[in-house]
């Protein structure tokens, strides 16, 4: 180790500034292996440390090991190797959950270029009452899902539901939009991309706000139109933005539950066509009690959600602008 | 503020055809709330009538006096604030503690300590979820607010979260405090602590926001209605076949308002928490 005194080219502090660095040695009982700050650390950190450990790390490894087991009628395990997974494999309902979840996700996704229009509107500068149409825009965002699932199960109503008496009006008989197998998912994929537009609207607003104006007073002064800005200039310098939330809105899409669950109601005669993964997931591990099947189902959603995002990232080269 | 004053390009912001445009879209992403205001205040045969009843008339403001009365519903309120509390709370003592000792302190296995716990951020619920039920069954926590709360006081996403605060924050005002003989602790909450106050408000949001609406987690750890948060009472109510639309359509505005009115209240608050968040 050199001796530093602190007349280096690179150091122009004054030595007062670096009590950490004696410039002499001194000689000291008990050395500090490499500046560790002793026992504080761990003070701060084993709280949340064993915390994760014991309600994260530790249930994903049971997790694994559930999967390679059977849950028996009064509980306990069997070891039974890869059944559960060659069981999973041949279910018709989880190749339809996954089916079902893919068509959630795509029309999750299919609502970002929404909601970039949606924010580039909102966002214009000098725009008056922005901020209350900022609200109307997010309110879908954060109520609880729960409850605007419930209004638009009665919206969806094949009796007397508002939608099908709209549709009655141009001369179009509407089906019964929530227990028919088909229709089901993909009405509660349509509340999916209303109920997420919001975050797409509050994360690309953002990014809207970080452009510099230069380049769209520089777009008009060479006559672009508006389109034009939006799809030179808005798109491309937005586009990390929009990875990041295709990231979110695939991962989300993919935890589907809470609107299916509560716009399908447990009696509905399209449900066992109509489910996800989780709910599948949930229906085995909670209701069914086959915890071992379960756990097979949730390393399958890991392993899916995990291919998909790892092509998200291999093809982020290819749209992604990093400035 | 006078058009004169405003450049000729935000002129063109406030044409007619742009605040049109924006009623319309905001008509539609409101519309549900004002059907489930105006069925709240319906009666069923109104809500079954075809063509819809778009006024109700006679407004039944009974509807919201039985959720009170027929329904555990502030049993329910009681526990979703009581999980909501306790999960900011935690999160924000623990993530706080810990982002900082990741961000700013030295100590042995910091790297892997830290890639544990951002690990559980690829990781989907469901893979976490049957063992942390086990957990909570094993310690007798089913149907107890502590149970519902218990796993959420622990974020990983807090973690990197409020690191990523303390991290941008400069190193100078902690060599001062140390000389001055202050010790980690209270480096950390006289000094620091302050500064995150941006990474605080968006934890908090997000976690009130995670927390209130969150369904699958308390719909596994409960199984009495009047043990349940109101998104899983909700859920269960609409389960069961009840048919009184009104009732159903009064609880569901009732559980979600307390937080719709907080946040649009907040609303520049939350807009800002949730883009920070995203930004990190």
């Amino acid at each position: 180790m050199t001796l530093r005194i602190g007349n280096t080219v690179g150091e122009s502090r004054a030595p007062a500034d670096l009590p950490v660095r004696p410039t002499a040695p001194k000689p000291k009982p008990k050395p500090k292996p490499q500046g560790f700050d002793g026992y504080w650390p761990w003070l701060f950190v084993l709280p949340t440390l064993l915390g994760v450990l014991g309600f994260y790390i530790w249930p994903i490894i049971q997790t694994g090991y559930l999967s390679f087991t059977e849950t028996g009628p009064f509980g306990g395990e069997e070891f039974i190797g890869l059944d559960n997974y060659q069981t999973m494999l041949s279910d018709e309902n989880v190749g339809q959950a996954l089916i079902n979840t893919l068509v959630y996700t795509a029309i999750v996704l299919a609502g970002i270029p929404i909601a970039l229009l949606m924010a580039n509107l909102v966002n214009q500068p000098g725009l008056r009452f922005a901020s209350f149409y900022r609200v109307l825009f997010f309110m879908p965002y954060i109520a609880m899902p729960t409850a605007v699932a419930l209004v638009w199960r009665m919206i969806y109503n094949g009796d007397f539901g508002i939608l099908n008496w709209i549709l009655s009006l141009v001369g179009i008989d509407g089906p019964y939009w929530t227990s028919t197998p088909g229709f089901a998912i993909v009405s509660v994929g349509i509340v999916g991309m209303w109920a997420s537009l919001g975050f797409g609207i509050i994360i690309l607003g953002a990014a809207l706000k970080n452009i510099s104006p230069d380049y769209y007073e520089a777009a008009q002064l060479d006559g672009a139109t508006k389109w034009k800005q939006f799809t030179a200039i808005t798109v491309p310098l937005v586009t990390p933005s929009l990875f990041f939330v295709t990231i979110i809105s695939v991962i989300n899409g993919f935890q589907l539950f809470d609107l299916l669950y509560a716009i399908m109601g447990q009696y509905n005669p399209a449900l066992v066509q109509s489910q996800s993964l989780v709910y599948i997931f949930y229906n085995q591990a909670f209701i069914q009690n086959d915890k071992g099947y379960a756990a097979a189902i949730g390393m399958l959603i890991l392993v899916v959600i995990g291919i998909v995002t790892f092509f998200q990232f291999r093809m982020q080269k290819k749209w992604v602008n990093y400035v | 503020m006078s058009k004169e004053t405003l450049a000729p390009a935000q002129q063109g912001a406030n044409s007619v055809r742009t605040h049109v445009v924006l009623l319309v879209i905001g008509f539609v992403m409101v519309f549900p709330f004002l059907w489930q205001l105006i069925i709240s205040l319906s009666t069923n045969d109104q809500v079954m009538s075809v063509p819809p009843t778009f006024w109700p008339g006679d407004l039944q403001w009974g509807n919201f006096v039985t959720v009170f009365t027929k329904l555990p519903f502030f049993d329910q309120f009681g526990v979703s604030v009581g999980i909501t509390v306790i999960r900011v709370v935690g999160q924000v003592v623990l993530c706080s503690l810990a982002g900082y000792a990741f961000a700013r302190m030295r100590f042995r296995g910091r790297g892997i300590f830290l890639g544990v716990i951002l690990s559980i951020l690829m990781v989907p619920p469901q893979v976490y979820l049957i063992p942390q039920f086990q957990i909570i069954q094993n310690l007798g926590l089913l149907n107890t607010i502590i149970g519902i709360a218990l796993p959420g006081i622990f974020s990983a996403f807090g973690v990197f979260l409020m690191r990523q605060i303390f991290l941008g924050l400069p190193l100078e005002l902690e060599e001062a405090a140390r000389l001055d003989g202050a010790n980690p602790f209270q480096i950390f909450y006289k000094i620091m602590l302050p500064l995150a106050v941006p990474g605080i408000s968006a934890l908090v949001i997000i976690t009130t926001l995670w927390s209130w609406n969150d369904l699958l987690w308390p719909l596994v750890v409960t199984t009495y209605a009047e043990k349940m948060p109101l998104s899983a009472g909700l859920a269960t109510l609409a389960g069961s076949i009840t048919t009184d639309y009104p009732v159903m359509m009064a609880a569901s505005v009732l559980a979600m308002a307390p937080v719709l009115i907080l946040f649009i209240a907040l609303q520049r608050r939350v807009v800002e928490g949730l883009a920070f968040s995203g930004s990190k």
